[in-house]
């Protein structure tokens, strides 16, 4: 039971610990960069239920700032293999489980 | 039946109708009556025609007999066709009915020909009658003007211009038409019917077709934005484990900070010295730079003059084989600096030590154009750029190196100053320097020479100018003292001044030598001509006076290797050798310029190199030729440019010139000139100052013995 408990407290503090973006891998300009990660983050925050939304905000929101045409996924869990444009991929970490990948490819 | 009567209509000239038998025959007969009648002129061939008369009866001739052939039928002629239809019906639509026609038109065309007659009245004939009407009236003006036009074209013949007689008659053509105009407006009035209807028998067709640009096809693709592959995996355990890791890396650069912290403040009392290393560090990195990129430097400058470098080490001219005895001067590097283009070599001297070394004295010989001086020191290794620049505010007049010290440098100003120069220190500024008050000339410093330390080790130098004194200076304790050797005074000019002074008056020395072994003797050179031979012992007597030239005596020079002998150039364009026992001179050689300089080579005692102003190096070898110069070259480019100064270089066949622009000039002895005479066979060729000495003395004695007979 201690040990159970506990166990929940760590998996609670670890969410919580763990709960900043973490930037995976990116090779965006800083610029474009910590806005993205913003906008992600505002998504997330707003959609945590519902992926599909916030994939959709971001990606609506990306297209009118940066252009067409980006693509966006929100998951826990996937693998992927994409093209996309030099300079325009953002792969992050977010809420302790949320991955979250953004590119642009049209 | 209609068809048969047409027949005998046909053949009515036939005239009776009766069977056919008889007709052809008598038809034949009436014919060829006729035809007799016809051609009666025939005559007798026709006579002949008619013997053969016989019966011919057509295999279809009625038979018929003879009561029936003298029958008698008649015949009415009407006008009627009879071949027009005599009962015609047609169907009327109207009451939809066959109505019979009444009247059948009879007439039989039997042949049409459309005419190009047109009635007068009809318009077209009255258009056409105007026509030719204008046309009749417009011939007399059309012959005038045509006249008119051919008296022009008479006119233009004469120039034979075609096209101007094809303009003239297009030109023609229009006034006709014009005229034409005219002449159609003139009967407007009256016809105005007449006026042309485009109407479809009239009709004009126009056409015309715009040029059309020709189409090109022009494509154009932009390049496709640079894409990237990039795969990864999101799944929970690797997100955990990025995250675990992150919060590492920030626990630790957390530790790091407070590290930071604790020792930021000791660091800010290092960061001054961090500062200073880091200067320092920057300054030797400079250096360690700075001493590649000289040899950099080099390297690209024997690249560029690769070619005079490889002169400078191997050419040796082969031609000389073939000029007998002239040699030439193959010029190598020229040495130039910007800051001394208005500023001329007054001085050139080789560094003891490093044989590729050489320092030349920039500065003004002009009394009005007095500037600032320069000091350089180039080497061989580097042509583009002096290895030493030294500025200074006078004019460097002359130079020397220091022969144990290579790096001192004596140098003797415009403004009478007189200077060392130490090149181990890094600043412009001179080391040593007389001032005012330290006893400088009041005249340009015509020469300085180092002379050996004195009895306290002392540097020690000597200095001529033209106030007329010889000045010793000595580097006492880091200051330049003074002492006046000898006051050059004229011989009988002492006068009587006020209070019973004696006034002298003072020649002015212009160029001064020690000789090489005795270390008393010198010889000095005057503004006035005169050499003479002191000693350092004697400060108010001369030894002995040379009349030695008109004019001013720019150098003197000591033989290298003979004792007795040295040479004196001037500006009366003259160049003397020497025996300094002997008053008059050995050898005079006229050069036709004033002499700037002359120089004694070091490798042969009879070799020595002149340089006059109008640019000329003269090179003499006494053992050779003992009147002309082996070479005669013009060194420097320009008319304008005059050489001021010559020197040996003590190891290589190379001379330096320095000229008025601020060049220095270096040139390769050709072999000719360097050529040691030729042994007798079975001698051994001797080699050393001895066989020097020998070899001059054995040309003074030439010269000197006749002298010497004379004189006694």
């Amino acid at each position: 039971m201690a040990d159970t408990g506990e166990g929940k407290k760590e998996e609670a503090d670890y969410k919580r610990l763990h709960s900043f973006p973490l930037i995976r891998h990116t090779d965006m300009p800083e610029e474009m960069r910590v806005e993205t990660m913003e906008l992600c983050v505002t998504a997330c925050e707003k959609y945590a239920t519902n992926n599909e939304s916030a994939a959709k905000m971001i990606k609506e929101m990306m297209d009118k700032k940066f252009g067409s045409s980006w693509h966006v996924v929100i998951g826990e869990g996937f693998g992927f293999e994409i093209t996309h444009e030099v300079k325009n991929l953002l792969y992050m970490f977010f809420g302790g489980s949320l991955a979250v990948c953004v590119w642009k490819c049209s | 039946m209609p068809g048969k009567a047409g027949d005998r209509h046909r053949q009515g000239q036939s005239g009776p109708s009766g069977g056919k038998a008889v007709p052809p025959r008598p038809a034949k007969a009436v014919s060829k009556k006729r035809d007799e009648d016809v051609s009666t002129e025939a005559g007798e061939g026709v006579d002949e025609w008619i013997l053969s008369k016989t019966l011919v009866k057509p295999p279809d001739q009625l038979e018929l007999t003879e009561a029936e052939l003298k029958e008698e039928f008649t015949r009415i002629l009407t006008a009627n066709n009879p071949h027009a239809p005599q009962n015609i019906v047609r169907y009327s639509f109207k009451e939809r009915a066959y109505k019979p026609i009444n009247y059948v038109d009879q007439m039989a065309i039997h042949f049409s020909l459309n005419g190009n007659m047109i009635p007068k009245d009809s318009d077209e004939g009255r258009r056409q009658s105007s026509r030719l009407s204008i046309a009749a009236e417009k011939a007399p003006v059309e012959t005038s003007a045509v006249t008119s036009e051919e008296a022009e074209i008479k006119d233009e013949e004469n120039t034979g211009d075609i096209q101007a007689t094809e303009k003239e008659e297009a030109e023609e053509l229009g006034t006709a038409e014009v005229a034409e105009a005219a002449e159609a407006e003139e009967p407007p009035p009256p016809r105005v019917k007449e006026q042309k209807l485009a109407n479809q028998f009239n009709f004009i067709e126009r056409a015309s077709r715009t040029l059309n640009n020709p189409m090109q096809e022009r494509a154009c693709q932009s390049e496709p934005t640079p894409c990237k592959n990039f795969s990864a995996t999101a799944n929970q355990w690797k997100i955990y484990d990025a995250y675990v890791e992150e919060l590492q890396k920030m626990e630790r650069s957390k530790e790091k900070e407070k590290s930071r912290v604790q020792v930021a403040k000791s660091e800010e009392v290092k960061k001054n010295g961090r500062k200073s290393t880091s200067l320092e560090s920057q300054s030797d990195d400079i250096t360690k730079i700075s001493k590649a990129a000289k040899i950099m430097e080099r390297m690209v400058n024997q690249n560029t003059f690769d070619d005079i470098t490889q002169d400078f080490k191997y050419f040796e001219d082969a031609s000389d084989e073939y000029r007998d005895q002239q040699g030439t001067l193959l010029p190598l590097w020229k040495f130039q600096c910007d800051k001394t283009k208005r500023l001329a070599v007054t001085a050139i001297c080789w560094n003891p030590k490093y044989k590729d070394l050489f320092a030349a004295g920039c500065g003004s010989y002009d009394f009005t154009k007095q500037g600032q001086g320069m000091l350089l020191l180039y080497t061989m290794k580097n042509p583009s750029f002096p290895e030493y620049v030294f500025s200074s505010e006078s004019g460097i007049m002359c130079l020397d190196f220091h022969s144990d010290h290579p790096y001192l440098l004596a140098v003797g100003f415009y403004d009478g100053n007189v200077a060392i120069y130490s090149l181990k220190k890094a600043t412009s500024q001179p080391s040593y320097k007389s001032s005012a008050k330290s006893g400088k000339h009041t005249e340009p410093v015509w020469q300085v020479k180092w002379q050996k330390d004195d009895v306290d080790n002392n540097l020690n130098f000597f200095s001529v100018s033209s106030d007329g004194r010889i000045v010793s200076w000595t580097l006492v304790k880091n200051e330049l003292v003074h002492t006046d050797v000898i006051k050059l005074s004229v011989e009988g000019t002492t006068m009587q001044g006020p209070e019973e002074l004696q006034l002298q008056t003072f020649g002015s020395g212009t160029s001064f030598d020690f000789h090489k072994k005795i270390d008393y003797l010198f010889l000095v050179g005057t503004e006035e001509g005169k050499i003479y031979k002191c000693s350092k012992c004697y400060s108010s007597q001369f030894l002995d006076v040379f009349e030695a030239h008109h004019m001013a005596v720019d150098s003197v020079s000591w033989n290298p290797y003979h004792l007795k002998v040295f040479i004196s150039c001037s500006s009366d364009w003259t160049v003397k050798i020497w025996d300094h026992t002997i008053k008059t001179p050995m050898f005079v050689y006229d050069l036709n310029s004033a002499v700037g300089d002359v120089a004694w080579s070091p490798y042969s005692s009879t070799v020595f190199a002149a340089v006059t102003i109008d640019g000329k190096a003269h090179v003499f070898d006494l053992s050779i030729n003992k009147y002309e110069a082996l070479c005669t070259q013009l060194v420097v480019a320009k008319k304008k440019n005059k050489t001021t100064h010559i020197q040996f270089n003590p190891v290589y066949p190379i001379v330096i010139v320095g000229d008025e622009r601020g060049h220095v000039i270096s040139l390769k002895l050709s072999p000719n000139l360097r050529r040691i005479p030729k042994e007798k066979k079975g001698q051994e060729v001797k080699k050393g100052p001895e066989v020097e000495i020998a070899k001059l003395e054995k040309l003074l004695n030439l010269v000197r013995e006749p002298e010497s007979k004379a004189g006694k």
